[in-house]
């Protein structure tokens, strides 16, 4: 009965919250709210509510990256968030979105990673981007995508001293070189939607994915949902994510 | 295969293998390999090895998984241990985890899931050996092992990677090409009514790049589909 509503609105371009299509929820970021994190930042959209938390520690880098600093991406679907979630392991969903987040910034090179070297091919800083769904209303890879970059760009590098880290002091900034914008387009009866709450997101057909970089490359897609796109779905839908991404670039 | 920096991956217009840049390594497709199994199927892109075996349509249990109105697909990626440089530890990783959904995700649409209530579609894929594109030739194992089992489907489901090396767009990276390239795009679509299934990517693509990688990939899939066709009458005209 409520998808079959909301459906009849969106054939008339209205959503049941009176957005337009293309027109996210009131978004706040707050930055730095976790003092024990090198760095931190919550996202709501609407009433998805988001914290990532940046950590830094020592670890030993890749093999074929000796002088380059690690940076890991995970997620968890806490079930204070939904009542779907569960307590275990990750779930796949979960995996996946940290895993398009990670890619998203990864790809970007939005970190500038040979600065975050200690001792080569031994030390080397690995960042550590904790992504906690606190209310889960939909859209979370866009909400998890802007609380890590918004926590990157207050994360802050630790003292190290005597090959210990000493918390709480700090040396500088983490170096950052670009700002990914992540936006996901879906697809509902032929029209395109940004920000889908959890309801629309089950009435969705399929959705795309993408992390814009603010010289406009597009730095990593993934396509979901249950049904396909078409060849001009895909180039409507990252035109749309180019332009919606300039906007939530300026709330950072 | 590792990333090395300031590898010249394509010289004079060819690739290290001696490839042209929009050129298919050598692909085999074999259809009904595994008897057990209800369908099953071989692909490989040069060294890249995928087997895939369709288990269903079969009851699903436990008994609260099911599904009243239609079946379910279930999908495992899995890497054997010796398909890698470096030995891959069993058991399933965030990556496999991820791979195991978008190949799922990749044949779905073809499906006819509501023809089947409360049973399981079962698709098991191993990749035998890896170097590069391992989740397109799944996808095609995937598509093959389907057709075999005597799934209905809509369409055949074809796929391939596309990227690009030292400024240059290529198809079907192998494991080198896929560590130290700029971009790299997988895609899966239905070879009759081009829907895409499965695109994702990594790196950094101009939306105009992204148009004309794809207008290539699509063009290159219908050799693969002529392939996939041809897989099948052979396996049914022994």
């Amino acid at each position: 009965m409520r998808a079959s509503y909301i459906l009849k609105l969106i054939e008339k371009n209205e959503r049941i919250d009176g957005r337009k299509l293309d027109e996210f929820r009131p978004i706040s970021i707050e930055k730095d709210i976790i003092e024990k994190a090198e760095g931190s930042a919550r996202v709501r959209l609407g009433k998805t509510d988001v914290i990532a938390g940046i950590k830094m520690e020592i670890e030993a880098p890749f093999p074929d990256t000796p002088n380059e600093g690690v940076l890991k991406t995970n997620a968890e679907f806490a079930p204070i968030a939904h009542p779907d979630f569960i307590p275990g392991p990750p779930s796949e969903d979960a995996t996946e979105l940290a895993r398009v987040v990670d890619r998203g910034i990864r790809e970007s090179n939005s970190i500038d990673l040979e600065k975050l070297c200690l001792v080569e091919g031994e030390k080397v800083w690995g960042v550590f981007i904790d992504i906690h769904i606190i209310n889960h209303d939909g859209n979370l890879i866009d909400a998890s995508a802007l609380a890590s970059l918004a926590a990157l760009t207050t994360a802050k590098v630790p003292k190290y001293e005597d090959g210990k880290i000493v918390r709480g002091e700090y040396v500088g900034k983490l170096p950052l070189l670009h700002t990914p914008i992540n936006i996901t387009v879906s697809r509902i009866l032929d029209k395109y939607v940004v920000d889908l709450n959890r309801e629309e997101e089950d009435i969705a057909d399929a959705w795309l994915s993408i992390a814009v970089r603010e010289d406009g490359y597009i730095c990593s897609m993934q396509k979901g949902g249950n049904k396909g796109l078409s060849v001009k779905n895909v180039d409507e839908m990252i035109e749309l994510a180019v332009k919606k991404s300039k906007e939530l670039r300026k709330l950072l | 295969m590792a990333k090395i920096k300031g590898i010249e991956l394509i010289k004079d217009g060819k690739r290290l293998d001696g490839r042209k840049p929009l050129e298919l390594r050598e692909v085999e497709m074999k259809v009904g390999i595994i008897p057990n199994a209800n369908g099953s199927a071989m692909v490989r892109f040069g060294k890249t090895i995928a087997v895939a075996a369709v288990y269903g349509p079969r009851l699903l249990l436990p008994k609260h998984l099911q599904e009243s109105d239609k079946a379910i697909v279930q999908c495992r990626y899995n890497m054997a241990p010796f398909s890698s440089d470096d030995r891959v530890k069993p058991g399933p990783s965030r990556r496999e985890i991820e791979i195991s959904k978008v190949v799922r995700q990749a044949v779905e649409p073809v499906l006819f899931l509501e023809n089947y209530p409360k049973t399981t579609i079962d698709i098991f894929i191993e990749i035998i050996q890896a170097d590069g594109s391992t989740r397109v030739a799944s996808v095609n194992a995937a598509s093959l092992a389907l057709a075999d089992a005597g799934v209905p489907m809509r369409d055949l489901v074809i796929a391939l990677s596309g990227g690009k090396i030292n400024g240059t767009l290529i198809l079907d990276l192998n494991g080198l090409e896929d560590n130290n390239c700029e971009a790299d795009m997988p895609m899966a679509f239905t070879a009759n009514k081009k829907e895409i299934t499965l695109l994702q990517m990594d790196g950094e693509l101009q939306p105009e790049e992204i148009k004309k990688l794809m207008k290539e990939m699509f063009k290159a899939g219908e050799e693969i589909y002529k392939m996939q066709v041809k897989a099948l009458k052979d396996r049914y005209s022994e």
